[in-house]
């Protein structure tokens, strides 16, 4: 039902890849795995953000397999730079899929899973911005993870849509990112990239953060259901992030694609690009 | 492709434990039974044979451990405490402890009147501990008659070519990988020494001589007797109402002699080591008994009643032996991929009966923290949480190994003003119970 609308709306002039933003990580595509180097920060995120992962999606589900709380799920880990998400979720026993528009960090992913055999066969990298797998992946998913990576794309909402098609109904979304505020930029900015050097200079740019009030906006302009938002503060000191009220930093995000029965919100936007798709829902036009 | 190739090679293991003793069986074991280990292999390497009883022989077995209520809960974490309750065990409520130059006792006991601790056969306890781990068989592969002669330690992991994992090789030629390697290989560890981990050891100038003695006449043998001599302490470690194990620790010299002794002259030797007071002075016995008094005019309970230790009828012919006694403690536990537990990460004097439960207080420390790397998703050898393990560890383990070892000396001498300080400090720590509960 959607393949048309779909061929004509993601053309190739509008992408959510930014190129400037693929030469800054072009540089660092060797450096994904150094625990101790650049992407530190990175690597101890995982100890907040994977057991975010597996607790929501363990809540959500009535099957557990002992010792692979995650297996038979599908995820499409968007962005996945060198695969340092790609890899726990896959231990945990997921069938991951790792999309990222550079062919250095995909290189540098495939190289490292490759020692290890069960993570070999779990997890598959593709060189490919989300836009183009949209095509042959429709609703082939039943999570989509994009950890730092939204406040790098540059068409926001059209990523979300995209996220949108080629997610299983009621499938799970989850975001982490940065908000757009004073103390973000101060933190953020000033101190993480140019004083002590948490992030590499000139990774992040402050225009483009993103605030969970108008992350949170888009996603239920989309056909998506946010569930839960936690603020996450990094502790330079020890290294280590930790969960905190505030998003006035860093923030997670949880939300759920609508069900089949439910949609309304998406068809209206995509109805205004194209008028002449026969529109089941002629009615809440 | 190259690398996939190579790895296909040797067999990956997601652990592998290096050394069957206690220790070794028991961390394999208790991976073996953590829910978050059920879909991952571990490997164990023993040198020796495969060890079970059905049943116990009618003798006991000369080396004997003191178990205490925190490893006897470890162990019935994943159900080998059942198969020990079921072969043979000596539970013991009392611990007296005095010196051979002073009047000057300690005793410990639970209030409660609950078992102090349990005095347990080795054999037992590998025994119980084989059974639990033919129950978790699918996950836990024990060589048997396999020593590790050669490991390769992988580069940190950046992206290179070389294998990230560590390469073992054993003595058959055949060769294993590993994403984390865990020394359980005793005082001389290979995997320490491989590792080029620094050891601070030293030879104590003593011997322990163990033997298996039956006691004169049959009694309510619940109480662990451990008397100072200037030579190193004694100890006697109830086995049954009838018979106890002796863990003497002497001079080298002196352990040879009761070594080739006949039978009636060793067992002399150690009802004489027990109830002989020629090592006593009228000045401290003076001294002590003035402390004694000024205690019990500021605390009337704080002197105990003085129990009188069995003596000791005959030594079962075949049971008597030696090994020298050292002490020892690794600068670090763990590097990348590798942690070492038990006496591979520190070695003590049996004086305070706590060597084996060390190691148990390890494994359940490193247990805890891979059993939430796995539950995480976590790379196994991954130093962060290794960390973890060894600041715990060494934490609670330097501040003990370092009082077991000024003991050992203190109570190695004849000197009056150390033996006065080490009277002194006895009777007062006796009659102090915060001390004392510090102490157990």
């Amino acid at each position: 039902l959607f393949r048309l609308p779909v061929k004509r709306l993601f053309s190739t002039l509008h992408s959510s890849v930014d190129s400037t933003e693929m030469k800054k990580f072009q540089l660092l595509a060797h450096k994904w795995w150094d625990e101790e180097g650049e992407y530190s920060a990175l690597h101890s995120m995982n100890d907040i953000r994977v057991p975010f992962i597996r607790d929501t999606l363990l809540n959500m589900s009535s099957n557990y397999h002992l010792g692979s709380p995650l297996s038979g799920v599908k995820i499409l880990d968007v962005g996945c730079g060198g695969g340092l998400l790609s890899e726990p979720l896959g231990r945990l026993g997921a069938s991951v899929t790792g999309i990222d528009p550079l062919e250095d960090n995909i290189r540098t992913a495939d190289q490292h899973k490759s020692f290890d055999p069960v993570l070999a066969k779990r997890i598959q990298y593709k060189s490919s911005s989300l836009e183009e797998i949209v095509e042959e992946s429709v609703e082939t998913f039943d999570v989509i993870v994009a950890s730092e990576v939204v406040e790098h794309v540059a068409d926001l909402e059209l990523f979300i849509k995209c996220c949108s098609q080629v997610l299983k109904p009621e499938g799970s979304l989850f975001i982490t990112t940065i908000n757009k505020t004073q103390l973000s930029y101060v933190l953020g900015i000033v101190v993480a990239e140019k004083i002590m050097g948490i992030v590499p200079d000139g990774t992040h740019e402050w225009e483009k953060f993103v605030p969970p009030e108008e992350l949170e906006r888009l996603l239920e302009l989309n056909g998506f259901s946010v569930k839960a938002v936690n603020g996450m503060l990094y502790n330079p000191l020890s290294g280590s992030w930790s969960w905190m009220e505030s998003t006035s930093v860093n923030y997670a995000m949880h939300a759920v694609k609508s069900g089949a029965q439910e949609q309304s919100s998406p068809r209206e936007a995509l109805a205004e690009v194209e008028s002449e798709q026969p529109s089941a829902t002629a009615g809440s036009a | 492709a190259a690398a996939a190739a190579a790895a296909a090679a040797a067999p990956l293991y997601d652990v592998v434990v290096s050394g069957g003793g206690m220790v070794g069986s028991a961390m394999a074991a208790v991976l073996g039974h953590d829910v978050h280990f059920h879909d991952k292999k571990i490997a164990l390497l023993e040198a020796g044979r495969r060890k079970e009883y059905e049943r116990m022989p009618d003798h006991y077995s000369n080396r004997v451990s003191s178990i205490s209520p925190g490893s006897a809960t470890l162990l019935s974490s994943f159900g080998a405490w059942d198969h020990v309750c079921s072969l043979r065990l000596k539970p013991f409520r009392r611990m007296q402890v005095w010196d051979a130059c002073s009047e000057a006792m300690i005793v410990f006991e639970k209030d409660d009147l609950d078992d102090m601790g349990y005095i347990v056969e080795n054999d037992v306890i590998m025994s119980a501990l084989t059974k639990q781990l033919d129950a978790v068989a699918d996950r836990v592969e024990v060589f048997y008659g396999s020593r590790a002669v050669g490991y390769t330690w992988p580069l940190p992991s950046h992206s290179c070519d070389t294998s990230p994992w560590v390469q073992i090789e054993l003595a058959d030629g055949r060769r294993l990988q590993t994403k984390l390697l865990i020394g359980a290989d005793g005082h001389n560890s290979v995997v320490r020494k491989e590792a080029e981990i620094k050891n601070i050891e030293h030879r104590y100038d003593q011997s322990a001589v163990v033997a298996t003695l039956y006691l004169s006449e049959a009694t309510d043998n619940n109480v662990a007797w451990q008397r100072f001599l200037p030579t190193g302490p004694i100890a006697l470690l109830p086995l049954s109402d009838t018979a106890s194990s002796l863990v003497w620790s002497t001079s080298h010299e002196h352990a040879s002699e009761l070594l080739t002794m006949d039978e009636e002259s060793f067992v002399d030797s150690i009802n004489s080591a027990f109830w002989s007071n020629i090592n006593h002075s009228d000045f401290i016995d003076t001294a002590g008994a003035m402390f004694r008094s000024a205690i019990s005019l500021l605390k009337p309970s704080g002197t105990a009643v003085r129990q009188l230790p069995p003596s000791i009828a005959k030594v079962d012919p075949e049971s008597r032996a030696m090994f020298p006694l050292g002490m020892g403690h690794a600068t670090e536990y763990v590097q990348h991929r590798v942690a070492l537990i038990g006496d591979a990460a520190h070695r003590v004097h049996p004086l305070a009966g706590q060597g084996v439960n060390l190691g148990f207080g390890d494994i359940a420390c490193l247990a805890h923290h891979l059993s939430a790397a796995a539950f995480n998703g976590s790379d196994l050898g991954s130093l962060k949480h290794l960390l973890k393990f060894e600041t715990e560890r060494q934490r609670h383990n330097v501040s003990l190994i370092a009082a077991i070892d000024v003991l050992k000396r203190l109570y190695s001498t004849r000197l009056a003003p150390l033996v006065l300080l080490r009277t002194w400090g006895l009777q007062a720590t006796n009659a102090l119970p915060p001390v004392k509960v510090r102490i157990l």
